[in-house]
């Protein structure tokens, strides 16, 4: 009972999460046997049904609201939430109760990811619940989904790959896996998404994969999710004749998805039908963003259709008097969507950055820039040198390149069933490729857009336990410490500070970093809080280097790092000098130790999620 | 029809579930009760000789299901609200949008909960021939109706069969004549 049966696979999306699994024993080799886990949930008041995606909603409902049988499930649950399904649709209509988009305050670098925030507009008699405390409910519904169905082979027990976007801080992975271990997943590792949807890629060629790709290859993965963006680079070398991949670079966290676009074109719409006197409530607009999905996908795939009519039904019985109709045009999904998130622009394009107004309320970092294509020509021209210095691989970017040329696409997210959409990524990547003199990327198709990610967490499982290729690369980043430079003060201005390597670039799973030579006095007793800094584009960094200064887009600032000497060993008040170390867990989450010069103690360093703004509705 | 034996293991775990389940669930106790005592035929007894029991000629159809599907395309497609309105005063095309958001949303369901595939590829109007022995229960032969098979003809409707039935559980206790709750907004 003791050996693992699966590789489990668990997507925790923003909006959708999925599972699915490989079974180890009935595997070998190519031949993988992969499949996708159901997720039994509320369907509606009583209904339980199985369905491929478990909505990342929960509910959290009134005493009175619903009888407890209509919110049982097929296993005991004692939490009275509603996670799924059921909890969507509730919250259309009393979006007060509703927590959505957990994942995104879990990342929210502004607020206190353990206080209980959601949901945000909750009533005063709703025990509102932590970012953390959401994601842990989605991950234990998941889990007890899986051992309703396994009883044999309990999820506790399996290899369990849980995914997270590329562009999560060490925070944000660290109280990912945090949440696992309290639904009583210790051993998991995380993966990255866009890596996953590439293992999914990979398991669907049956080894072909070594065909379709060569030595000098760069992957770009463009994994558009609900509510994020996530760009990544993956790399194909070579080591001892066999074919490797090297995850290179990774994006920024861009807050951008597939409900935004979605909710643009509801918005279209609906400005339309105020225009003939017509006004839709909260409810009314939820469905009429639900009807411009469908009518989107079908307008972009189907050259025949013109225009699609949008109807939102009225919430009384009465349902012809009550219908609203509206109208979509294939030349406003045009605009709306592909200009407005994929417009053309070249390869020097950035990302234009507004100034927050000063009224900002608490809410989330949406991006603010839409264009998905500036997002894209900025990560490519600041990944330059990704594979500069990489083992295995010959560069070939031409003189005078602006930016790092891509030679394979591969897409992932629901948003590009609307096949246009990755066509048009692609082309305004060729025509950057093209001025540059390089020729166009190949299209890497096959994978499933929504599911890829759960399957290939499962792959990835599997490939864990010597089954099948590794994408190596490490840690995307290189991280800092701020140190107070010992500069003599000039009244008036703060102090420089310079920035210390903890931790270089490109960090294995289960690997220590070496200890710098810099000593930090602590005060037994009393936290010291330093400020972090990470960069995803200095990969010469190492252990001890110091940087003087840096430019903007170079290192970003993250939140702080906190370290409390407990007075346990030394005395209150008394001044001990320590070094810091950096290591990256078996799991995948970066960790960082306080080792004093004398004693074997370590004392873990925490990151600081307590967040740093302050709410403005206070 | 004999149920495989219970391995000595499974056996094991049901005793512990049984056990677990009769101190926290009192009716499952009661039925516990009735099999240990011998009251209800759970044990199933092998037949002995060839007591013809009569079977009922026919049966109550449950109507649970049935409520569940209308609830469920009430739900999802608006189908008792657009069968109980009075259309008689609507425009064609009040009428149509309405039939627009019934038409996509059971749709939906339909496709969700049941397999439906035509009974005969053939396109309709086509010529097909019946041979002997056609199943007379998804094949009905109309007009001159006469003579010994095979049978040529227009196949007028190509019919529909569903393949596979997929309807959500329901919680013990579930209430499901109601098919849509009254909805108050507070």
């Amino acid at each position: 009972m003791n050996a693992k049966r699966f590789a489990v696979g668990i997507d925790l999306g923003t909006t959708h999460c999925a599972i699915a699994c490989v079974d180890l024993e009935q595997s070998s080799g190519e031949e993988v046997a992969l499949k996708q886990v159901p997720v039994p949930q509320l369907t509606a008041p009583g209904t339980v049904e199985e369905q491929v995606l478990l909505p990342s909603f929960l509910y959290l409902p009134h005493p009175d609201e619903m009888t407890q049988v209509d919110m049982r499930l097929a296993w005991e649950t004692e939490d009275g939430g509603i996670t799924g399904s059921l909890a969507r649709r509730l919250g259309t209509a009393t979006p007060i109760r509703l927590v959505a988009s957990a994942k995104s305050w879990l990342c929210h670098p502004g607020i206190d990811r353990r206080a209980a925030i959601l949901p945000i507009e909750a009533p005063e008699d709703l025990a509102q619940i932590s970012p953390l405390e959401a994601t842990t409910r989605y991950l234990k519904h998941l889990r007890e989904a899986w051992d309703y169905q396994y009883p044999e082979a309990v999820l506790a027990t399996q290899e369990v790959i849980v995914t997270v976007p590329a562009s999560f801080d060490p925070a944000a992975r660290e109280l990912t896996a945090e949440s696992a271990k309290a639904v009583g997943l210790i051993n998991i590792v995380l993966l990255e998404e866009p890596q996953a949807a590439l293992y999914s890629w990979i398991q669907g060629t049956e080894g072909e994969w070594r065909r379709q790709v060569q030595v000098g290859d760069v992957i770009l993965v463009v994994d558009v999710g609900g509510g994020t963006t996530d760009l990544s680079l993956i790399a194909v070398t070579e080591r001892e004749g066999n074919l490797e991949l090297y995850r290179v670079a990774v994006g920024d966290h861009i807050l951008l998805g597939g409900d935004n676009m979605d909710l643009a074109l509801a918005h279209l719409v609906r400005g339309k039908l105020a225009q003939q006197g017509k006004q839709l409530d909260l409810w009314q607009t939820q469905a009429l963003t639900h009807g411009c999905r469908a009518a989107k996908e079908i307008l972009l795939s189907d050259p025949t259709v013109e225009s699609m009519p949008v109807v939102v039904p009225g919430r009384g019985s009465r349902l012809i008097g009550g219908t609203l109709r509206g109208e979509l045009t294939r030349d406003e999904v045009r605009e709306t969507l592909v200009e407005g998130f994929f417009p053309v622009v070249d390869a020097g394009a950035r990302p234009v950055a507004r100034a927050r107004g000063a009224l900002t309320k608490l809410g989330l970092p949406y991006a603010q820039d839409a264009a998905i294509t500036r997002h894209l020509a900025a990560f490519l021209g600041r990944q330059m040198a990704a594979t500069a210095d990489l083992e295995g691989f010959n560069p070939t970017l031409p003189e005078g390149a602006t930016f790092l040329h891509p030679t394979a696409i591969l897409f992932n997210g629901g948003v590009f069933r609307a096949s246009i959409l990755a066509e048009r990524i692609a082309g305004v990547c060729n025509a950057w490729l093209q001025a540059e003199g390089a020729s166009p990327a190949r299209l890497l198709e096959g994978a499933d857009l929504d599911l890829a990610v759960a399957r290939g967490a499962a792959y990835y499982g599997y490939a864990r336990t010597g089954g099948g290729v590794r994408i190596r690369g490490g840690t995307a980043r290189s991280y800092y410490v701020g140190v107070e430079s010992a500069m003599p003060a000039v009244p008036g201005m703060e102090p420089p500070i310079h920035a210390l390597c903890l931790a270089p670039f490109g960090m294995e799973e289960g690997t220590e970093a070496e200890l710098p030579p810099q000593e930090f006095g602590l005060v037994v007793g009393e936290p010291v809080r330093f400020r972090f800094f990470g960069s995803s584009v200095r990969r010469e960094d190492t252990v001890g280097s110091v940087l003087e200064q840096w430019s903007e887009d170079e290192l970003e600032e993250l939140e702080g790092v906190e370290a409390t000497l407990p007075a346990e060993d030394c005395a209150p008040g008394e001044v001990v000098p320590v070094r810091l170390q950096a290591a990256v867990t078996e799991v995948g989450t970066l960790r960082l130790d306080a080792i004093p010069r004398r004693g074997a103690e370590h004392w873990k360093v925490e990151f600081d999620v307590r967040g740093s703004e302050k709410r403005s509705n206070d | 029809m004999a149920e495989p034996k219970l391995s000595f293991s499974a056996r094991l775990r049901l005793a512990f579930r049984v056990f677990f389940r009769s101190l926290s669930d009192a009716d499952f106790a009661n039925v516990v009760r009735n099999v240990a005592s011998g009251e209800a035929s759970a044990i199933p007894k092998t037949p002995q000789g060839a007591e013809a029991v009569p079977m009922p000629r026919l049966k109550e159809a449950t109507p649970e299901s049935a409520l569940q599907l209308l609830g469920l395309l009430q739900q999802g497609g608006r189908l008792v609200d657009f069968l109980e309105e009075d259309v008689s005063h609507y425009s064609d095309e009040e009428i149509g949008a309405a039939a627009r958001v019934v038409h996509e949303g059971c749709r939906k369901v339909i496709h969700e909960h049941l397999e439906i595939e035509p009974v005969r590829a053939e396109d309709e109007g086509s010529r097909i021939t019946l041979e002997s022995g056609f199943d007379a229960s998804s094949i009905r032969v109309t007009g001159n109706v006469m003579g010994q098979p095979p049978f040529i003809g227009t196949l007028v409707h190509r019919g529909w069969q569903t393949r596979n039935v997929r309807l959500p559980k329901l919680a013990q206790g579930h209430e499901v004549g109601v098919l849509a709750p009254a909805e108050v907004e507070l």
